[in-house]
């Protein structure tokens, strides 16, 4: 019997994908379908003086124009999660309207919707609406936006900060540390801001039925039920079971699809005042402008070390700016999925960190690939390398000397931080000790030590991250300010034929749910995947659902799915005894049927399938049908982690950087299907290299983006990339059925401070100590210069 | 990404092409490749009237021989100039540089003629044009000229085209002994610094693009040149004061890019 976990299944879901057939939402076509186009705000802080749109109203081909004076003027988006100031002050939050009435707070911000029977007849008239505006000075830089002078996002508030927030111990007592340290290094620079640039750009149609009095919402969206219960519930108070979502394939996200947007509001709003259809897709210009941005930190840090380099306190502080409204999981970024992570991989026995969150004159900035940990795992990546480099020390040999010992947390209890975490289980030594050996580490140094005397500029630089995954115990983030739960669904479904339906609650935006979640279903029924059938992104079809994100869907989505079927077999059992006439007890089932143990006598899954729908000769007081549903609430997040290994050469004329060689050992617990792990490490290395070596939002002093299209924000392409040499060890997950902790953030979290301790590393003998990111070649030619 | 509403015009001769721009005036814009245009007039930056497609015109797109000249025809694509063996063996520097535009698909479209009218200043072909001493044909209402290369670029997307006029080839004297060295903006691929160097003896003949507004000839270097490419130290002189800026390269790292890539093309 074929079984299918731990093999490189090809991924089913490829064959629409790579024929271009695959079903995003603005492929979607409706009878009487209408087409929008926004009238976006050119100034990033403005007074809207006023807005005339009956030139508009009269074009050709429109049906409604709509402004922020108009009804769907007074509602608003939700924020997902509420981050108190430290001294109790509750969490400022603005409402996020749907279209701006009086002033406009960034760059883009949406003045009104054209609706018209064709898209180019939307855009033509968008250009009529007349909107004049009083410019305003504006303030994008966060910490910049914490200075008195600084000019106010929001009125109502006496400064900028959204909130004033820290975790871990006391500063006092960090500060008394660092102090006594034998050691201090310290470093000031920016996490600067990215954008998500997913390939597919966000795309909603709203389809409101008079006659059923239901709407159905077509979104790319990372989580379908999310949307609705934020929509119904939040922004616009209209019934939940009359909305339906559907999200079909959906490519790409990166975080930016997890949020609820102001179109997809406006959008509900509008269908039914027209009753009609409408669609909305943005352009990769309006992209740039409005899906919410990541990371944006402006970080001072310093961390303490003893005589014998072991990290005896940490102290941070951090300006994160939120960006000029706070999008759905926006203050848990920079703090809950942040703060937490302080603690790495290493034994830092005092750790203090303070976040300022404060409006700036932006598009919001959110969760993007890794949300906070990529953000962690650079300041601890880069801050213990440049102390290696200042206590002279080998920077593999300082992490080896700090590492939390290894722990399987089963029969070894599970390491408690400094900062609100419990880690799962871990062997940090692992990693480092395989990528070191992928690399060739010693020879490298050799070859390094060669290199420099001949003029050439070789630098490596090593990353071991933790992250923590598999979002998340409902409880404990409820405590943290979530504001909703994180478990999973799974419902699993068994036809009368003994074909599987399977309904998840998380929903692929490129991750290959379709063949990993059939994967373990197939091995546990012991059937073949081909009749197994995932359905996901529609609400009307699956019970309920939190969405993907966090690197949760396995580890959470899949626990559920796990549950449903455990249900379905013992049920399948009672069913079995009674068709063998045997007791339960006495049956074990492997290879798709029941057996009486030490005999030959056996039923099939199929033949317990129909007998479950045909319960003629059935057990008693057993309800026929065999379907189950079931919701997972994780115990603990899960802690995924590795090493990251970047060798780099830098060209000494030009200051441009080579990325040579890039050795990645991850862990991300049990492999399902080590293709499609490799896949997301690789995806996941390339985008955090994009950070390291290309890309960066930037605004200028008025709140311009400078880097609005394609020909400015550098993408990573096949040539700014090596070969990438993967590897893994494995420490399961203790406390999930399938030992699984996540991979789709992992890449993007290890790779970022790899490829930069590697240049600082090449250019160390020059005097060297940091570049701010994007080590671009002016950047690093500069820096050679100094 | 919709453009404005535009009419459409496929002319079938350099005659009918001028007329028409006679015709149309200001309204009007000539289609070639269309990767330069078309981009513009999807973010409305650009949204002529009127679009006179040129590409289909016969005989606007060979590559000849013309004694010791090599003539190009306007509408010949990047790909074409790649892939001709007359360039590559007699005007290699070209092919060089053909090859650095874009990606296949650009080099599949987009056409000398078209680049060299749109004068983008951190487009690769100015350099060539300009090291080369190559000579731009042009025909309007009034009839035909020769605009020599170094007259030919105003300043930023300005050329010394009149409105009448359209490119219909450009004429380069045969070279052994050229080089194209550049250095690739991260985000767009275009140049940062282009430098073409075209060497005879112990003279060189430098164009640069990407520097400066205008691409320009590097005459401070051809006069300190007699085969050391310390010559390069003077990439940047007589343009100190229009030097371009951006995120990627400031005025000072530009100009010392402008020097290395000078050096590189002279060592070549
Ligand atoms: C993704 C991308 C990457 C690119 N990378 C590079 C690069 O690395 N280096 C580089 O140099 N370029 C690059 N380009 C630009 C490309 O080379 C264009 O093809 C070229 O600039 C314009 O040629 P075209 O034939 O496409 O002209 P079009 O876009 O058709 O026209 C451009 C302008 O020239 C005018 N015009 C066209 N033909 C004539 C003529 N015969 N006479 C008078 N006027 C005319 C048009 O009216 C228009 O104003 C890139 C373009 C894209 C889209």
């Amino acid at each position: 019997m074929e079984t299918y976990i731990g093999k490189p299944v090809k991924r089913r879901e490829d064959a629409r994908f790579l024929k271009g057939a695959g079903k995003y939402t603005d492929d979607i076509k409706l009878q009487g379908m209408t087409h929008s186009a926004f009238v976006r705000s050119p100034y990033a802080h403005a007074k809207i003086l006023s807005v005339d749109t009956s030139a508009a109203e009269k074009a050709e081909g429109v049906v409604a124009v709509y402004t922020g004076s108009d009804a769907c003027g007074t509602f608003g988006v939700p924020c997902g999660w509420q981050v108190d100031f430290k001294n109790g002050e509750t969490m400022r939050e603005p409402l996020h309207p749907l279209l701006a009435k009086d002033k406009i707070l960034h760059l883009g911000e949406a003045v009104a919707i054209v609706i018209a029977e064709t898209l180019e007849l939307a855009r033509d008239a968008a250009e009529l609406v007349q909107v004049n505006y009083e410019a305003l000075p504006a303030v994008t830089c966060p910490k910049k936006a914490m200075e008195p002078s600084a000019p106010k996002v929001h009125d109502q508030w006496e400064d900028n900060a959204a909130f004033d927030w820290c975790i871990g111990n006391d500063r006092a007592e960090v500060e008394a540390a660092l102090a006594n340290a034998h050691h201090v290094t310290e470093m000031t620079y920016k996490n600067h801001r990215v954008a998500p640039n997913a390939i597919e750009p966000r795309s909603y149609i709203s389809d409101y039925d008079v006659n059923a009095d239901k709407w159905t919402l077509y979104t790319s969206t990372q989580n379908p039920h999310l949307v609705r219960l934020l929509l119904c519930a939040f922004a616009l108070g209209i019934p939940e079971h009359k909305v339906r979502v559907v999200s079909y394939d959906v490519g790409g996200g990166f975080g930016s699809k997890i949020y609820h947007y102001t179109e997809e509001a406006l959008l509900t709003w509008a269908s039914k005042e027209i009753g009609r259809p409408i669609k909305w897709t943005s352009d990769r210009t309006e992209a740039f402008l409005t899906d919410a941005h990541g990371r944006d930190h402006i970080v001072h840090s310093k961390m303490g070390f003893d005589a014998d380099g072991k990290i005896v306190a940490h102290l941070t502080d951090e300006y994160c700016a939120m960006g000029a409204y706070l999008s759905t999981f926006a203050p848990a970024v920079p703090t809950y999925l942040h703060g937490t992570l302080f603690q790495g991989v290493y034994t830092t026995p005092l750790i203090h960190l303070n976040v300022v969150a404060p409006f700036t004159h932006t598009v919001a900035v959110d969760a993007y690939r890794g949300a906070g940990r990529p953000e962690a795992t650079y300041l601890l990546e880069r801050i213990i390398s440049k102390a290696a480099k200042e206590m002279n020390m080998d920077p593999a040999e300082l992490r080896y000397k700090n590492f939390i010992p290894p722990f399987n947390g089963t029969t070894e209890p599970g390491y408690q931080t400094q900062v609100a975490l419990q880690y799962d289980s871990g062997n940090y030594h692992g990693v480092l000790k395989r990528g070191l050996e992928m690399l060739g580490y010693e020879d490298f140094r050799k070859e390094q030590a060669e290199a420099r005397k001949n003029g050439k500029l070789l630098g490596v630089g090593i990353s071991t991250y933790i992250e923590g995954c598999g979002i998340a115990p409902s409880a404990v983030v409820g405590s943290l300010g979530a504001r909703a739960g994180l478990y999973e669904v799974g419902h699993v479904r068994v036809q009368p034929t003994g074909k599987v339906s399977v309904f998840t609650g998380a929903h692929s935006h490129g991750q290959g749910h379709e063949t990993v979640f059939a994967q373990f279903v197939a091995d546990k029924l012991g059937i073949p995947m081909d009749d197994i059938d995932i359905v996901h992104g529609d609400t009307d079809q699956v019970a309920f659902g939190m969405g993907t994100y966090g690197s949760r869907s396995l580890a959470v989505g899949g626990s559920a799915i796990i549950k449903s079927v455990e249900k379905v077999l013992e049920k399948g059992a009672k069913i079995a005894a009674h068709k063998l006439e045997a007791a339960e007890e006495d049956l074990e089932y492997a290879e798709g049927k029941w057996t009486v143990k030490g005999t030959d006598k056996s039923i099939s899954f199929g033949d317990v399938s129909l007998t479950a729908y045909v319960p003629h000769d059935y057990p008693e007081g057993v309800e026929p049908g065999l379907d189950f549903s079931s919701f997972y609430d994780p115990t603990n997040f899960t802690y995924p982690f590795g090493t990251h290994i970047a060798v780099v050469e830098v060209d000494a004329d030009t200051g441009k950087v080579d990325l040579q060689r890039f050795v990645a050992c991850d862990d991300v617990g049990n492999v399902m299907n080590p293709m499609i792990v490799d896949g997301q490490i690789h995806g996941g290395v390339v985008q955090g290299v994009g950070q390291a070596l290309l890309e960066e939002v930037v605004y200028d002093g008025e709140g311009q983006m400078v880097t609005g299209s394609y020909m400015d924000y550098a993408m990573p392409r096949a040539d700014d990339v090596p070969m990438i040499e993967t590897d893994r060890t494995t420490t399961p997950c203790p406390h999930n059925p399938l030992g699984v902790k996540g991979a789709g953030e992992a890449g993007a979290i290890g790779s970022t401070p790899a490829v930069v301790n590697a240049v600082v590393d090449a250019l160390a003998h020059l005097g060297v100590t940091d570049i701010q990111m994007p080590v671009t070649p002016q950047r690093v030619w500069k820096a050679m210069q100094n | 990404m919709i453009p404005a509403k535009f009419d459409y015009i496929k002319a079938s001769s350099i005659s009918e092409a001028i007329s028409l721009l006679d015709k149309h005036g200001d309204d009007a814009k000539l289609l070639s490749g269309g990767h330069s245009l078309i981009p513009a007039m999807k973010l409305r930056l650009s949204r002529p009237e009127v679009l006179i497609d040129i590409s289909g015109i016969s005989g606007m797109n060979s590559i000849t021989e013309d004694g010791n000249e090599i003539v190009i025809g306007a509408n010949c694509t990047h790909a074409d100039i790649v892939n001709s063996d007359l360039i590559n063996s007699d005007l290699n520097i070209l092919a060089q540089t053909a090859k650095h535009i874009g990606d296949i698909q650009v080099r599949n479209r987009g056409t000398i003629g078209g680049s060299l009218a749109h004068a983008d200043p951190a487009a690769d072909y100015p350099a060539v044009v300009l090291a080369c001493d190559a000579k731009i044909v042009v025909e309007g209402k009034n009839g035909g000229r020769t605009i020599a290369a170094t007259d030919f670029f105003l300043g930023i997307f300005t050329t010394a085209i009149a409105e009448d006029e359209i490119i219909t080839s450009i004429r380069f004297p045969k070279v052994a002994n050229g080089n194209y060295q550049k250095f690739f903006q991260s985000a767009s691929r275009f140049a940062v610094v282009g430098v073409a160097a075209v060497k005879e003896g112990n003279s060189v003949k430098v164009g640069v693009t990407g520097v400066a507004g205008t691409p320009y000839r590097a005459t401070a270097v051809e006069n300190a040149y007699s085969g050391s490419s310390d010559a390069a130290l003077h990439a940047v002189d007589g343009v100190e004061d229009e030097l371009m800026s951006d995120h990627f390269a400031d005025e000072e790292y530009r100009a010392h890019l402008a020097k290395v890539m000078v050096k590189k093309a002279l060592e070549a």
